[in-house]
């Protein structure tokens, strides 16, 4: 199975999750460990109506996805997995308007427990809008 | 007796407190894509998330997405707050309800970090949430909240939160 194949059979299962759908997440890279997710802007995510800046809760989303799609890709080959703990830091907000990218790394598996930490920008170079660390439950090797 | 002020009418009460809650909870397209309501006791808020199956993370056992979760989580923290500063102003006539509008709403908490602790997965089943603030100062303030869904004492996620509160512009 080539690299490409992989992104594509793991993208339909991002598109599979329904929540994941509804926000309009695409699974845009996806190797040993590390996951790129993005998310369209979209009015029905705004968070602060004076402003149309996205909600929180829908970056915390797609950090949460992209960290879940991290883990699975580990070379450990975990055979599921759900979130334990997740930590978000909302270092600013996100420009109205602009595509949101997520990048998770999953750096380190034990027989149980992933650990990751993610990082999320929008259409503006620089800093980060938010970051992420996260543990996940690890379910049985594939 | 003379010099006491005749309570003001239950139903006048209700109409505003119930009137600004709608007004604030209505005016996040956030909250209403994900269908959350809220529920008002005296100022105590339980926030209810109805259950469908665009909320789904796992289609297998039909579970809530953990992004479902922490939205919900957050929503209940920032509509608490809100609703604590509102509540003063709503009460001492500083804000009329009829007056609300895009315009005139206060403005809401910004979040600066949260923590979300997965208990057991959501099940698919409708969602219930109350945020406690712990510290509520003038610039940040800190938020624990709990969710639950068939029993209130078996919680399925509760999170903890800092948020930056919003400045008053007197």
């Amino acid at each position: 199975m080539t690299d490409k194949d992989k992104l594509r059979i793991a993208g339909q299962f991002i598109s599979a999750l329904p929540f994941s759908e509804a926000l309009g997440m695409v699974l845009e890279e996806l190797s040993d460990g590390i996951a790129v997710i993005g998310m369209p802007y979209d009015a029905k995510l705004v968070g602060d109506p004076r402003s149309g800046v996205i909600h929180g809760g829908a970056v915390s989303a797609l950090m949460d996805t992209c960290c879940g799609a991290a883990v699975m890709s580990h070379p450990s080959n975990p055979g599921g997995t759900a979130t334990i703990d997740l930590r978000i830091e909302y270092l600013r907000a996100a420009a109205p308007g602009q595509r949101i990218t997520a990048r998770a790394e999953c750096y380190h598996v034990t027989r149980s427990v992933a650990f990751v930490r993610a990082t999320a920008q929008d259409e503006t170079n620089g800093s980060p809008v938010a970051t992420a660390t996260g543990s996940f439950v690890v379910e049985g090797q594939r | 007796m003379s010099g006491r002020v005749k309570p003001e009418d239950v139903q006048v009460i209700k109409k505003r407190r119930d009137g600004a809650l709608r007004a604030l909870v209505g005016a996040v397209p956030y909250i209403q894509f994900l269908g959350i309501e809220f529920e008002r006791r005296g100022d105590e808020l339980t926030a209810i998330l109805p259950f469908s199956n665009k909320l789904i993370g796992n289609p297998i056992i039909s579970a809530l997405h953990g992004g479902v979760t922490a939205s919900f989580l957050e929503v209940t923290s920032i509509i608490t707050l809100s609703w604590g500063t509102l509540w003063e102003d709503l009460e001492s006539g500083a804000i009329e309800v009829d007056k609300m509008d895009g315009e005139h709403m206060p403005r809401l908490p910004k979040t600066i970090d949260f923590t979300v602790d997965y208990l057991r997965s959501g099940l698919p089943r409708d969602a219930y949430a109350r945020a406690t603030i712990n510290r509520s100062g003038r610039r940040y303030a800190s938020v624990h909240v709990e969710a639950w869904q068939d029993n209130r004492a078996k919680l399925f996620a509760q999170a903890t939160g800092h948020f930056l509160m919003p400045q008053r512009r007197d």
